[in-house]
Protein backbone atom coordinates (compact mmCIF):
# COMPACT_ATOMS: atom_id res chain seq x y z
CA UNK A 1 0.00 0.00 0.00
CA UNK A 2 1.76 3.14 -1.10
CA UNK A 3 1.69 6.24 1.05
CA UNK A 4 -0.68 9.11 0.31
CA UNK A 5 0.95 12.45 -0.50
CA UNK A 6 -0.57 15.82 0.31
CA UNK A 7 0.30 19.42 -0.49
CA UNK A 8 0.76 21.46 2.67
CA UNK A 9 2.61 24.53 1.48
CA UNK A 10 3.01 26.52 -1.72
CA UNK A 11 5.00 29.50 -2.93
CA UNK A 12 5.52 31.20 -6.24
CA UNK A 13 7.22 34.04 -8.05
CA UNK A 14 5.51 34.79 -11.34
CA UNK A 15 5.17 37.71 -13.74
CA UNK A 16 2.03 38.51 -11.73
CA UNK A 17 4.16 39.21 -8.66
CA UNK A 18 5.42 37.66 -5.47
CA UNK A 19 3.31 34.96 -3.88
CA UNK A 20 0.09 33.02 -4.18
CA UNK A 21 -2.31 35.92 -3.83
CA UNK A 22 -0.72 37.85 -6.68
CA UNK A 23 -0.95 34.72 -8.84
CA UNK A 24 -4.56 33.86 -8.07
CA UNK A 25 -5.87 37.44 -8.19
CA UNK A 26 -4.02 37.99 -11.45
CA UNK A 27 -5.51 34.83 -12.96
CA UNK A 28 -9.15 35.29 -11.97
CA UNK A 29 -9.25 39.05 -12.48
CA UNK A 30 -6.89 38.79 -15.40
CA UNK A 31 -3.99 41.20 -15.42
CA UNK A 32 -2.07 41.79 -18.62
CA UNK A 33 1.62 41.56 -17.80
CA UNK A 34 3.13 40.72 -21.18
CA UNK A 35 5.02 43.64 -22.67
CA UNK A 36 8.17 44.64 -24.48
CA UNK A 37 11.29 43.04 -22.95
CA UNK A 38 13.16 45.27 -20.51
CA UNK A 39 15.81 42.84 -19.22
CA UNK A 40 17.85 43.65 -22.35
CA UNK A 41 17.34 45.60 -25.55
CA UNK A 42 15.41 43.20 -27.81
CA UNK A 43 15.81 45.30 -30.96
CA UNK A 44 16.56 43.01 -33.87
CA UNK A 45 14.98 39.90 -32.32
CA UNK A 46 11.93 38.48 -34.11
CA UNK A 47 10.21 38.24 -30.71
CA UNK A 48 10.61 41.34 -28.52
CA UNK A 49 7.99 40.59 -25.84
CA UNK A 50 7.88 38.48 -22.70
CA UNK A 51 6.27 38.11 -19.28
CA UNK A 52 9.02 39.37 -17.02
CA UNK A 53 9.28 39.27 -13.25
CA UNK A 54 9.98 42.90 -12.42
CA UNK A 55 9.53 43.22 -8.67
CA UNK A 56 12.09 40.66 -7.49
CA UNK A 57 14.99 41.97 -5.42
CA UNK A 58 17.42 39.14 -4.56
CA UNK A 59 18.90 41.22 -1.75
CA UNK A 60 15.67 40.80 0.19
CA UNK A 61 16.54 37.11 0.40
CA UNK A 62 20.35 36.93 0.47
CA UNK A 63 23.38 39.11 1.03
CA UNK A 64 25.15 40.85 -1.83
CA UNK A 65 27.92 38.30 -2.11
CA UNK A 66 25.53 35.39 -2.34
CA UNK A 67 23.33 37.24 -4.82
CA UNK A 68 26.33 37.94 -7.02
CA UNK A 69 27.40 34.29 -7.15
CA UNK A 70 23.89 32.94 -7.68
CA UNK A 71 22.06 32.77 -10.99
CA UNK A 72 18.60 34.28 -11.24
CA UNK A 73 16.91 30.88 -11.61
CA UNK A 74 18.52 29.81 -8.33
CA UNK A 75 17.66 33.11 -6.62
CA UNK A 76 14.03 32.50 -7.57
CA UNK A 77 14.19 28.99 -6.08
CA UNK A 78 15.77 30.13 -2.80
CA UNK A 79 13.19 32.87 -2.31
CA UNK A 80 10.20 30.77 -3.37
CA UNK A 81 11.22 27.92 -1.07
CA UNK A 82 11.14 30.39 1.81
CA UNK A 83 7.59 31.35 0.83
CA UNK A 84 6.56 27.69 0.64
CA UNK A 85 8.16 26.69 3.95
CA UNK A 86 6.55 29.67 5.67
CA UNK A 87 3.21 28.78 4.11
CA UNK A 88 3.54 25.17 5.33
CA UNK A 89 4.64 26.37 8.79
CA UNK A 90 7.28 23.67 8.59
CA UNK A 91 10.36 24.14 10.73
CA UNK A 92 13.51 22.21 9.93
CA UNK A 93 15.00 20.51 12.99
CA UNK A 94 17.80 17.99 13.56
CA UNK A 95 15.06 15.41 14.03
CA UNK A 96 13.37 15.86 10.65
CA UNK A 97 16.09 17.32 8.38
CA UNK A 98 17.25 13.95 7.05
CA UNK A 99 13.70 13.04 5.99
CA UNK A 100 13.12 16.27 4.02
CA UNK A 101 14.36 16.33 0.44
CA UNK A 102 14.44 18.75 -2.47
CA UNK A 103 13.56 18.21 -6.12
CA UNK A 104 13.59 21.50 -8.01
CA UNK A 105 14.06 21.37 -11.76
CA UNK A 106 14.95 23.94 -14.36
CA UNK A 107 14.50 23.51 -18.08
CA UNK A 108 17.27 25.89 -19.09
CA UNK A 109 19.45 26.55 -16.04
CA UNK A 110 21.96 29.40 -16.03
CA UNK A 111 22.25 29.93 -19.76
CA UNK A 112 22.86 33.69 -19.48
CA UNK A 113 25.90 33.33 -17.27
CA UNK A 114 27.28 30.56 -19.47
CA UNK A 115 26.82 32.90 -22.44
CA UNK A 116 28.73 35.73 -20.77
CA UNK A 117 31.56 33.39 -19.76
CA UNK A 118 31.93 32.03 -23.29
CA UNK A 119 32.56 35.62 -24.35
CA UNK A 120 35.23 35.95 -21.66
CA UNK A 121 36.78 32.69 -22.86
CA UNK A 122 36.95 33.97 -26.43
CA UNK A 123 38.25 37.40 -25.47
CA UNK A 124 40.60 36.72 -22.56
CA UNK A 125 41.24 32.98 -22.44
CA UNK A 126 40.52 30.19 -19.97
CA UNK A 127 42.32 31.72 -16.96
CA UNK A 128 39.69 34.48 -16.78
CA UNK A 129 36.75 32.11 -16.40
CA UNK A 130 34.92 32.47 -13.10
CA UNK A 131 35.23 29.65 -10.57
CA UNK A 132 31.50 30.08 -10.11
CA UNK A 133 30.64 29.17 -13.71
CA UNK A 134 29.68 25.54 -12.99
CA UNK A 135 27.61 26.51 -9.96
CA UNK A 136 25.87 29.34 -11.83
CA UNK A 137 25.10 27.21 -14.88
CA UNK A 138 24.09 23.68 -13.92
CA UNK A 139 20.39 23.12 -13.46
CA UNK A 140 20.69 20.95 -10.34
CA UNK A 141 22.19 23.82 -8.36
CA UNK A 142 18.72 25.15 -7.47
CA UNK A 143 18.14 21.96 -5.47
CA UNK A 144 21.69 21.93 -4.17
CA UNK A 145 21.69 25.51 -2.91
CA UNK A 146 18.19 25.14 -1.48
CA UNK A 147 19.34 22.17 0.61
CA UNK A 148 22.40 24.10 1.79
CA UNK A 149 20.47 27.20 2.72
CA UNK A 150 17.64 25.46 4.58
CA UNK A 151 19.56 22.46 5.93
CA UNK A 152 17.48 19.86 4.07
CA UNK A 153 19.39 16.57 4.22
CA UNK A 154 17.06 14.13 2.48
CA UNK A 155 17.10 13.12 -1.21
CA UNK A 156 18.41 15.96 -3.39
CA UNK A 157 17.55 15.74 -7.05
CA UNK A 158 16.93 17.65 -10.23
CA UNK A 159 14.84 16.74 -13.25
CA UNK A 160 15.19 18.37 -16.67
CA UNK A 161 12.40 17.63 -19.14
CA UNK A 162 12.06 20.99 -20.90
CA UNK A 163 8.57 22.41 -20.35
CA UNK A 164 7.45 19.31 -18.42
CA UNK A 165 10.15 19.91 -15.80
CA UNK A 166 8.03 21.48 -13.08
CA UNK A 167 5.34 18.81 -13.35
CA UNK A 168 7.88 15.98 -13.36
CA UNK A 169 9.52 17.46 -10.27
CA UNK A 170 6.20 17.22 -8.42
CA UNK A 171 5.47 13.75 -9.77
CA UNK A 172 8.89 12.32 -8.96
CA UNK A 173 8.89 13.97 -5.54
CA UNK A 174 5.53 12.34 -4.90
CA UNK A 175 7.05 8.97 -5.82
CA UNK A 176 9.99 9.65 -3.48
CA UNK A 177 7.55 10.05 -0.60
CA UNK A 178 5.31 7.17 -1.68
CA UNK A 179 8.33 4.90 -1.79
CA UNK A 180 9.46 5.98 1.67
CA UNK A 181 12.72 7.73 0.76
CA UNK A 182 11.51 10.96 2.36
CA UNK A 183 8.57 12.20 4.44
CA UNK A 184 8.60 15.71 3.00
CA UNK A 185 9.79 16.99 -0.38
CA UNK A 186 10.31 20.58 -1.48
CA UNK A 187 9.38 20.26 -5.14
CA UNK A 188 8.98 22.56 -8.09
CA UNK A 189 10.47 24.29 -11.08
CA UNK A 190 12.37 27.52 -11.65
CA UNK A 191 13.30 29.40 -14.79
CA UNK A 192 14.93 32.65 -15.87
CA UNK A 193 15.66 32.51 -19.58
CA UNK A 194 14.53 35.96 -20.69
CA UNK A 195 18.01 36.92 -21.80
CA UNK A 196 19.59 37.43 -25.21
CA UNK A 197 20.73 33.87 -25.84
CA UNK A 198 17.57 32.32 -24.36
CA UNK A 199 15.25 34.46 -26.46
CA UNK A 200 17.40 34.11 -29.60
CA UNK A 201 17.26 30.31 -29.39
CA UNK A 202 13.49 30.16 -29.16
CA UNK A 203 13.18 32.83 -31.86
CA UNK A 204 15.24 30.63 -34.16
CA UNK A 205 13.07 27.61 -33.29
CA UNK A 206 10.07 29.68 -34.50
CA UNK A 207 8.22 28.76 -31.32
CA UNK A 208 7.31 32.21 -29.98
CA UNK A 209 4.69 34.80 -30.82
CA UNK A 210 5.93 37.71 -32.90
CA UNK A 211 2.95 39.90 -32.04
CA UNK A 212 5.38 42.60 -30.92
CA UNK A 213 2.94 45.44 -31.64
CA UNK A 214 0.25 43.99 -29.38
CA UNK A 215 1.97 42.10 -26.56
CA UNK A 216 -1.04 42.07 -24.25
CA UNK A 217 -2.89 39.84 -26.70
CA UNK A 218 0.06 37.74 -27.84
CA UNK A 219 -0.55 34.74 -25.55
CA UNK A 220 -3.87 33.45 -26.90
CA UNK A 221 -4.09 29.69 -26.39
CA UNK A 222 -6.69 27.85 -28.50
CA UNK A 223 -7.60 31.06 -30.38
CA UNK A 224 -7.54 30.76 -34.17
CA UNK A 225 -5.08 33.66 -34.45
CA UNK A 226 -2.47 32.30 -32.03
CA UNK A 227 1.07 32.46 -33.38
CA UNK A 228 3.34 31.03 -30.70
CA UNK A 229 4.08 31.13 -27.00
CA UNK A 230 5.25 34.09 -24.95
CA UNK A 231 8.17 33.39 -22.65
CA UNK A 232 7.69 33.98 -18.96
CA UNK A 233 9.95 33.47 -15.98
CA UNK A 234 9.57 32.61 -12.33
CA UNK A 235 9.30 29.72 -9.94
CA UNK A 236 6.74 27.51 -8.27
CA UNK A 237 7.50 25.42 -5.19
CA UNK A 238 5.22 23.12 -3.22
CA UNK A 239 5.74 21.32 0.05
CA UNK A 240 4.71 17.69 -0.44
CA UNK A 241 4.27 15.58 2.61
CA UNK A 242 3.21 12.04 3.44
CA UNK A 243 -0.32 12.16 4.80
CA UNK A 244 0.71 10.67 8.14
CA UNK A 245 3.51 13.24 8.55
CA UNK A 246 1.13 16.07 7.75
CA UNK A 247 -1.51 14.79 10.16
CA UNK A 248 1.03 14.18 12.91
CA UNK A 249 2.12 17.78 12.91
CA UNK A 250 -1.37 19.16 12.38
CA UNK A 251 -0.54 20.74 9.04
CA UNK A 252 -3.13 22.48 6.91
CA UNK A 253 -3.76 20.26 3.88
CA UNK A 254 -4.43 22.11 0.63
CA UNK A 255 -5.03 19.06 -1.55
CA UNK A 256 -3.88 15.54 -2.28
CA UNK A 257 -1.43 14.93 -5.12
CA UNK A 258 -3.03 11.78 -6.37
CA UNK A 259 -1.83 10.89 -9.85
CA UNK A 260 1.27 11.17 -12.01
CA UNK A 261 1.43 10.08 -15.64
CA UNK A 262 4.37 10.13 -18.02
CA UNK A 263 4.94 9.28 -21.65
CA UNK A 264 7.10 10.10 -24.63
CA UNK A 265 5.92 10.97 -28.13
CA UNK A 266 8.96 9.32 -29.75
CA UNK A 267 8.14 11.52 -32.73
CA UNK A 268 9.91 14.90 -33.17
CA UNK A 269 12.16 17.25 -31.21
CA UNK A 270 9.73 20.18 -31.09
CA UNK A 271 6.43 19.13 -32.69
CA UNK A 272 3.84 17.07 -30.85
CA UNK A 273 2.65 13.73 -32.17
CA UNK A 274 0.11 14.47 -34.95
CA UNK A 275 -2.52 12.33 -33.17
CA UNK A 276 -1.72 13.71 -29.72
CA UNK A 277 -0.77 10.16 -28.82
CA UNK A 278 1.84 10.90 -26.14
CA UNK A 279 -0.34 13.51 -24.46
CA UNK A 280 -3.27 11.07 -24.43
CA UNK A 281 -1.21 8.36 -22.76
CA UNK A 282 0.22 10.75 -20.14
CA UNK A 283 -3.32 11.82 -19.15
CA UNK A 284 -4.58 8.23 -19.06
CA UNK A 285 -1.59 7.14 -16.99
CA UNK A 286 -2.15 9.95 -14.49
CA UNK A 287 -5.86 9.20 -14.13
CA UNK A 288 -5.15 5.49 -13.64
CA UNK A 289 -2.36 6.28 -11.15
CA UNK A 290 -4.85 8.36 -9.18
CA UNK A 291 -7.25 5.42 -9.05
CA UNK A 292 -9.87 7.44 -10.92
CA UNK A 293 -11.74 7.24 -14.20
CA UNK A 294 -11.91 10.04 -16.82
CA UNK A 295 -15.53 10.78 -15.77
CA UNK A 296 -14.26 11.98 -12.39
CA UNK A 297 -11.96 14.72 -13.71
CA UNK A 298 -13.65 18.12 -13.28
CA UNK A 299 -11.12 20.49 -14.90
CA UNK A 300 -7.91 20.43 -16.91
CA UNK A 301 -5.26 23.12 -16.66
CA UNK A 302 -3.95 22.66 -20.18
CA UNK A 303 -0.40 22.92 -21.37
CA UNK A 304 -2.03 25.38 -23.81
CA UNK A 305 1.06 27.22 -24.99
CA UNK A 306 -0.57 29.28 -27.75
CA UNK A 307 1.44 27.53 -30.45
CA UNK A 308 -0.46 26.29 -33.48
CA UNK A 309 0.52 22.65 -33.00
CA UNK A 310 0.33 22.25 -29.24
CA UNK A 311 -3.15 23.61 -28.76
CA UNK A 312 -4.66 21.61 -31.64
CA UNK A 313 -2.97 18.34 -30.68
CA UNK A 314 -3.64 18.75 -26.96
CA UNK A 315 -7.32 19.30 -27.81
CA UNK A 316 -7.30 16.14 -29.91
CA UNK A 317 -5.66 14.19 -27.09
CA UNK A 318 -8.26 15.41 -24.58
CA UNK A 319 -11.04 14.20 -26.90
CA UNK A 320 -9.38 10.81 -27.17
CA UNK A 321 -9.22 10.47 -23.39
CA UNK A 322 -12.64 11.88 -22.51
CA UNK A 323 -14.75 11.06 -25.59
CA UNK A 324 -18.00 13.02 -25.89
CA UNK A 325 -17.57 14.28 -22.33
CA UNK A 326 -14.61 16.37 -23.53
CA UNK A 327 -17.14 18.97 -24.69
CA UNK A 328 -18.52 19.39 -21.17
CA UNK A 329 -15.12 19.41 -19.47
CA UNK A 330 -13.66 22.85 -18.73
CA UNK A 331 -10.11 23.24 -20.02
CA UNK A 332 -8.16 26.46 -19.58
CA UNK A 333 -4.66 27.73 -20.14
CA UNK A 334 -3.34 30.07 -17.47
CA UNK A 335 -0.38 30.70 -19.78
CA UNK A 336 -2.70 33.17 -21.48
CA UNK A 337 -2.05 35.37 -18.43
CA UNK A 338 1.38 34.35 -17.14
CA UNK A 339 3.13 33.51 -20.36
CA UNK A 340 5.03 30.24 -20.57
CA UNK A 341 7.36 29.74 -17.61
CA UNK A 342 9.09 26.79 -19.35
CA UNK A 343 10.59 24.59 -16.64
CA UNK A 344 8.62 26.39 -13.93
CA UNK A 345 5.30 26.18 -15.79
CA UNK A 346 4.22 22.75 -14.54
CA UNK A 347 4.81 23.69 -10.92
CA UNK A 348 3.09 27.08 -11.13
CA UNK A 349 0.15 25.51 -12.96
CA UNK A 350 -0.15 22.75 -10.35
CA UNK A 351 -0.37 25.56 -7.79
CA UNK A 352 -3.06 27.22 -9.92
CA UNK A 353 -4.96 23.93 -9.88
CA UNK A 354 -4.77 23.68 -6.10
CA UNK A 355 -5.99 27.27 -5.80
CA UNK A 356 -8.83 26.45 -8.22
CA UNK A 357 -9.81 23.53 -5.93
CA UNK A 358 -9.61 25.77 -2.91
CA UNK A 359 -11.66 28.60 -4.39
CA UNK A 360 -13.96 26.29 -6.43
CA UNK A 361 -13.30 28.62 -9.33
CA UNK A 362 -12.02 28.05 -12.85
CA UNK A 363 -9.29 30.45 -13.99
CA UNK A 364 -9.98 31.56 -17.56
CA UNK A 365 -8.15 31.45 -20.86
CA UNK A 366 -7.84 35.10 -21.81
CA UNK A 367 -7.48 36.59 -25.29
CA UNK A 368 -9.90 34.01 -26.61
CA UNK A 369 -11.67 35.74 -29.50
CA UNK A 370 -11.70 33.65 -32.68
CA UNK A 371 -12.81 30.01 -32.54
CA UNK A 372 -10.53 27.54 -34.27
CA UNK A 373 -12.33 24.50 -35.74
CA UNK A 374 -9.50 22.32 -34.43
CA UNK A 375 -9.95 23.72 -30.92
CA UNK A 376 -13.60 23.31 -30.05
CA UNK A 377 -13.72 22.61 -26.30
CA UNK A 378 -14.87 24.76 -23.37
CA UNK A 379 -11.75 26.82 -22.73
CA UNK A 380 -13.34 28.95 -19.98
CA UNK A 381 -13.00 31.94 -22.29
CA UNK A 382 -11.92 35.26 -20.82
CA UNK A 383 -13.84 35.16 -17.53
CA UNK A 384 -13.35 33.10 -14.37
CA UNK A 385 -16.36 31.13 -13.24
CA UNK A 386 -17.44 29.12 -10.22
CA UNK A 387 -17.47 25.34 -10.51
CA UNK A 388 -17.71 22.27 -8.31
CA UNK A 389 -14.22 20.81 -8.39
CA UNK A 390 -13.08 17.60 -6.74
CA UNK A 391 -10.43 16.18 -9.05
CA UNK A 392 -8.40 18.36 -11.44
CA UNK A 393 -5.58 17.64 -13.85
CA UNK A 394 -2.62 19.66 -15.10
CA UNK A 395 -0.86 18.89 -18.39
CA UNK A 396 2.74 19.71 -19.28
CA UNK A 397 4.57 18.78 -22.45
CA UNK A 398 8.18 19.47 -23.35
CA UNK A 399 10.52 19.71 -26.32
CA UNK A 400 11.95 16.25 -26.83
CA UNK A 401 8.48 14.76 -26.62
CA UNK A 402 8.14 14.54 -22.83
CA UNK A 403 4.52 14.40 -21.67
CA UNK A 404 3.40 14.72 -18.08
CA UNK A 405 0.06 14.93 -16.33
CA UNK A 406 -0.70 15.42 -12.65
CA UNK A 407 -3.99 14.80 -10.86
CA UNK A 408 -4.79 16.79 -7.72
CA UNK A 409 -7.84 16.19 -5.55
CA UNK A 410 -9.72 17.71 -2.67
CA UNK A 411 -8.35 16.09 0.46
CA UNK A 412 -10.72 13.63 2.10
CA UNK A 413 -9.64 11.86 5.26
CA UNK B 1 53.21 49.27 2.83
CA UNK B 2 52.10 51.11 -0.24
CA UNK B 3 48.92 53.01 0.69
CA UNK B 4 47.71 53.35 -2.89
CA UNK B 5 48.01 49.61 -3.51
CA UNK B 6 46.26 48.89 -0.21
CA UNK B 7 43.35 51.13 -1.17
CA UNK B 8 42.96 49.46 -4.53
CA UNK B 9 43.06 45.99 -2.93
CA UNK B 10 40.53 47.17 -0.36
CA UNK B 11 38.23 48.40 -3.12
CA UNK B 12 38.40 45.04 -4.96
CA UNK B 13 37.64 43.11 -1.77
CA UNK B 14 34.70 45.39 -0.98
CA UNK B 15 33.22 44.62 -4.39
CA UNK B 16 34.02 40.91 -4.52
CA UNK B 17 33.06 39.92 -1.01
CA UNK B 18 30.35 42.51 -0.38
CA UNK B 19 32.12 44.02 2.66
CA UNK B 20 32.39 47.54 4.08
CA UNK B 21 35.78 49.28 3.61
CA UNK B 22 36.24 49.67 7.39
CA UNK B 23 36.13 45.88 7.76
CA UNK B 24 39.32 45.60 5.73
CA UNK B 25 42.70 46.42 7.27
CA UNK B 26 46.16 45.08 6.54
CA UNK B 27 45.75 42.54 9.32
CA UNK B 28 42.45 41.19 7.99
CA UNK B 29 42.53 37.47 7.28
CA UNK B 30 40.53 36.75 4.14
CA UNK B 31 39.20 33.34 5.13
CA UNK B 32 38.82 33.81 8.87
CA UNK B 33 37.68 37.43 9.08
CA UNK B 34 35.85 37.82 5.79
CA UNK B 35 34.51 34.24 5.42
CA UNK B 36 36.02 33.92 1.94
CA UNK B 37 35.81 30.30 0.74
CA UNK B 38 38.14 28.66 -1.78
CA UNK B 39 36.05 29.80 -4.75
CA UNK B 40 35.97 33.36 -3.41
CA UNK B 41 39.76 33.35 -3.17
CA UNK B 42 40.15 32.18 -6.78
CA UNK B 43 37.78 34.90 -7.92
CA UNK B 44 39.47 37.50 -5.77
CA UNK B 45 42.86 36.63 -7.28
CA UNK B 46 41.35 37.04 -10.75
CA UNK B 47 39.86 40.40 -9.83
CA UNK B 48 43.22 41.57 -8.48
CA UNK B 49 44.91 40.42 -11.70
CA UNK B 50 42.51 42.58 -13.66
CA UNK B 51 42.76 45.57 -11.34
CA UNK B 52 46.57 45.57 -11.38
CA UNK B 53 47.07 44.05 -14.83
CA UNK B 54 49.41 41.36 -13.50
CA UNK B 55 49.42 37.57 -13.49
CA UNK B 56 49.18 35.78 -10.17
CA UNK B 57 50.26 32.12 -10.17
CA UNK B 58 48.22 29.50 -8.33
CA UNK B 59 51.00 28.86 -5.82
CA UNK B 60 51.41 32.61 -5.27
CA UNK B 61 47.67 32.99 -4.65
CA UNK B 62 47.75 30.15 -2.14
CA UNK B 63 50.30 32.03 -0.03
CA UNK B 64 47.95 35.00 0.36
CA UNK B 65 46.14 34.76 3.70
CA UNK B 66 45.86 38.38 4.80
CA UNK B 67 45.33 41.69 3.07
CA UNK B 68 48.96 42.54 3.87
CA UNK B 69 50.05 39.37 2.01
CA UNK B 70 48.14 40.56 -1.05
CA UNK B 71 49.56 44.08 -0.86
CA UNK B 72 53.10 42.68 -0.49
CA UNK B 73 52.67 40.33 -3.44
CA UNK B 74 51.26 43.05 -5.68
CA UNK B 75 53.89 45.58 -4.60
CA UNK B 76 56.60 43.08 -5.54
CA UNK B 77 54.98 42.32 -8.89
CA UNK B 78 54.47 45.97 -9.81
CA UNK B 79 57.99 46.82 -8.63
CA UNK B 80 59.46 44.03 -10.75
CA UNK B 81 57.62 45.33 -13.78
CA UNK B 82 58.83 48.89 -13.26
CA UNK B 83 62.46 47.90 -13.02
Amino acid sequence: MRRRVVITGMGCITPLGMGLEALWEGLVTPRRVISRITHFDPTGYSTQIAAEVRDFDPKQFMDGKEARRTSRFIQFALATTQFALDDAQLSITPDNAERIGVLIGSGIGGIDYMDSQVRVLDREGPHRISPFLPAMMIADMASGMTSIRYGLKGPNLCVVTACSTGADALGLAMRTIQYGDADVMIAGGTEAAINPIGIAGFCAARAMSTRNDDPEHASRPFDAERDGFVMGEGCGIVVLESLEHALARGARIYAELKGYGMSADAYHITQPDPEGDGARRAMQNAIRDAGLTPEQIDYINAHGTSTRYNDAKETLAIKRVFGERAYQLPVSSTKSVTGHLLGAAGAVEAIACVLALRHQTLPPTINYEHPDPECDLDYVPNTARPATLKHVMSNSFGFGGHNTALVMSQYEG
Amino acid sequence: MNQEIFERVQKVIVEQLDKRPEEITLETNLAEDLQADSLDLVELAMALEQEFDVTIGEDEAEQVRTVADAVRLLTAKLGAENE
